[in-house]
């Protein structure tokens, strides 16, 4: 039998089973340090500004990737932002339906240059609008690791 | 250059441990089901079967095993497997005590590449050498086939337990 | 076929560390930023940006050129991605070359980073699929099985012992103790040490092996009429070469690597070299494990086969040696993140040909010296030749 026949008896063919057994640990780096403890101990939102090219990078960075510098200006900023985009997600990430759909959106922080992914809560799909002004709610202190799910979500601001 | 040297900031575990230091963890979901074609295919049938077999290079005719669709040094496909022995050469061996996370084996094990007989000659294959003491493995030591029993074989190179002297 | 000479101009790393705070993106940075500031350049006047890194499992973020881009310089600007496994850091030198050369691109930034410590519990686990899945994975394997097959492979074909390897480990670990970056530096460490340090995987000890590693590494290549208003001591790439031998690894010979001759040869050939022994003064070959030195010096036609060891032994490749090996201190002292390990190396004759090295500068003044970085299904070669 040629190599390049088709198979024809599917006990030809075998899939071999298996995983990569690696998980990984990821330091939130020398800029995020600040920017998480600050949300866990303070519920506040920082950025760092770039005096060359005059950008607030949140989340804030160590470096301005456009010139390059070593950003040392850290600011405030509000916890505020607008939706600047969105999806309504419907699925979990083996394609089973979710219980509840889940809103996702890009929020540009307030009188910064960036801003986060996160959800919208305490708004219903329909109601959501790109523009839309919303608020960072934050988890009680006690429960707050340090991590971008101290935030619970964004909700409108009322 | 000396100031051309980042002072970076270095952690000890222990500042993860005692919360000095923010982290998140993740394990990505990376399951696979890798398809072993029509060489390997027939190769793990074969196994199963209870017999190694390689295959033949119509350019060079070289007797290749693991078997391939193609003699990567001629570039042409090769035209039928090759039944090969269940005997082969220890080429190079390892006594490896310690697992792919680096826990301590209790028993160490003795990886080998094999040169199988029937094959062409450095033609081999990796496994294991087992029923021999470490410290008595040489390089060139003949060895043969130990297989499960039939009813236990499952289609995997693992149908061979290991390989053992042939003494 | 007409080419650009192209130069290296700059040079800029971070400290090789266990375990680094800093992002994977920041370690570029700092690698990146520091290149710029050694020769003077700031990121406008870069054309092109290449980056090396190895298996995205090490830092755990998938399409890592991408993620990284941004703290390699790569904002708005043509950037590429190199990977040959260990051989990377050697092959991005290739690609800032040939960007150039082609004069596609007056000045690249080639970066380099690794951050193995992200990879948990063990790094191993990224390394495991570069064996067969089906046909290798089943028995167990770990990656020092193919180390320690190849060290044994090699011992036996040369009759070698484990205190002839042991001493490549000592001579680097004693160099990098003069290496403002270097993780594992130890001037006081002896070939007991070596020969009483943990058994992993016969015959490879935990001593013979270079260290998990955080880092990053960057240099700056430019084109002639570039290099020569931005230095008076511009380090050409002389010749660069690579070679891949099959994947089917137990179907080589495990005691030579041949690949790497091959490597090597392209990279003399370009560079006009024609008596490597007397045409090299310096050489900064892969170091990842002891016998490794040895195996790519021969492979490297620097020494006959086999005959590594004894030239080690009698001290020619220490610092102040005929042929100067290694006097970084390699990865077996620096330390060892993958793709900027390689890298170091060339940054390493990029500093030592233009005498600032500091303690490790060489004796001699060294006109060329080569650097060679391996990998992949340890099959791969990446060869660079430099020279003043």
């Amino acid at each position: 039998m040629s190599l390049l026949e088709r198979v024809v008896h599917i006990d030809q063919t075998k899939a071999w089973y298996g995983e990569i057994p690696i998980q990984s640990r990821y330091t939130v780096g020398i800029a995020g340090e600040r920017f998480f403890r600050e949300i866990k101990d303070n519920g506040r939102l920082w950025g760092t500004r770039c005096p060359h090219c005059d950008l607030i990078y949140v989340p804030p960075r160590l470096y301005c990737e456009r010139c390059f510098a070593h950003l040392e200006e850290w600011v405030e900023v509000p916890t505020t932002g607008r939706v600047h985009t969105f999806t309504v997600v419907h699925l979990d990430l083996d394609g089973n339906p979710l219980p509840e759909p889940r809103i996702v959106a890009f929020i540009q922080i307030d009188g910064t240059d960036g801003g986060l992914v996160h959800d919208l809560g305490e708004v219903d799909p329909e109601d959501v609008c790109i523009g839309m002004c919303v608020e960072a709610v934050f988890k009680d202190p006690a429960e707050r690791r340090g991590s971008i799910t101290d935030i619970r979500y964004f909700r409108p601001v009322r | 250059m000396k100031e051309f040297v980042y002072d970076t900031v270095y952690l000890s575990e222990e500042d993860f441990e005692a919360g000095r230091v923010l982290y998140e963890t993740w394990k990505p979901v990376a399951r696979y089901a890798w398809d072993a074609g029509i060489a390997i295919g027939r190769y793990l049938a074969e196994l199963k079967n209870g017999r190694l077999v390689g295959v033949h290079c119509p350019s060079c005719g070289r007797i290749l095993v693991p078997p391939r669709m193609f003699c990567q040094d001629c570039f042409v496909p090769t035209d039928g497997f090759v039944p090969l022995q269940d005997t082969g050469t220890v080429i190079t061996f390892s006594i490896c005590h310690i697992r792919w996370d680096m826990v301590r084996l209790e028993h160490p094990l003795i990886p080998a590449v094999i040169a199988i007989d029937g094959a062409s000659p450095g033609m081999g294959i990796l496994h294991l050498l087992g029923e021999v003491a470490p410290q008595a493995v040489r390089i060139g030591m003949r060895v043969r086939a130990v297989w499960k029993p039939p009813e236990e074989r499952e289609g995997a190179i693992t149908d061979i337990r290991y390989f053992k002297p042939l003494e | 076929m007409a080419r650009n000479r192209v130069a290296i101009v700059g040079a800029g790393m971070t400290k090789f560390v266990r375990r680094a705070q800093e992002t994977s993106k920041e370690l570029a940075w700092e690698a990146a930023s520091k290149a710029l500031e050694s020769c003077e350049l700031t990121l406008d006047d870069i054309d092109a940006v290449v980056i090396g890194t190895a298996p995205e499992a090490f830092d755990g973020v998938h399409m890592k050129s991408e993620y990284l881009s941004d703290g390699c310089g790569g904002w708005g600007k043509p950037v590429i991605r190199g990977y040959v496994g260990g051989g990377t850091g050697v092959l991005s030198v290739i690609q800032g070359w040939y960007h150039v050369a082609s004069g596609l691109f007056d000045t690249v930034l080639v970066v380099a980073e690794e951050k193995m410590s992200a990879c948990q519990p063990h790094p191993q686990g990224a390394f495991i699929t570069i064996f067969d899945n089906i046909t290798e994975r089943a028995l167990g394997p770990n990656l020092l099985w193919i180390f320690a097959l190849e060290m044994n492979a090699y011992m036996t074909r040369y009759g070698l012992s484990k205190r002839d390897i042991a001493l490549v480990s000592v001579k680097n670990k004693r160099n990098a103790a003069d290496h403002p970056a270097a993780l594992l530096g130890d001037p006081n460490i002896t070939v007991e040490d070596v020969l009483n340090s943990e058994v992993l995987a016969w015959p490879v000890q935990r001593l013979d092996v270079s260290p998990v590693t955080d880092g990053a590494v960057a240099v700056v290549m430019a084109a002639e009429h570039v290099a020569r208003r931005v230095t008076n001591k511009p380090v050409w790439v002389e010749g660069v070469g690579w070679n891949l031998d099959t994947a089917y690894w137990t179907n080589r010979d495990l005691s030579y690597p041949t690949y790497v001759e091959e490597a090597a040869r392209m990279a003399y050939k370009m560079a006009g070299i024609t008596e490597p022994r007397k045409q090299i003064h310096i050489a900064e070959p892969y170091d990842p494990f002891d016998y490794k030195e040895l195996h790519h010096l021969e492979g490297l036609l620097l020494f006959d086969k086999g005959k590594a060891p004894e030239a080690t032994a009698l001290g020619i490749t220490q610092r102040d040696g005929d042929l100067p090996v290694c006097p970084s201190g390699g990865l077996l002292g620096v330390g060892n993140p993958i793709a900027a390990a390689a890298l170091m190396k060339v940054a390493e004759l990029f500093w030592q040909l233009r005498g600032e090295a500091g303690a490790r500068q060489v004796p001699g003044q060294p006109k060329r010296g080569v650097a060679q970085a391996w990998g992949d299904l340890m099959q791969v070669g990446t060869v660079v030749v430099l020279g003043i």
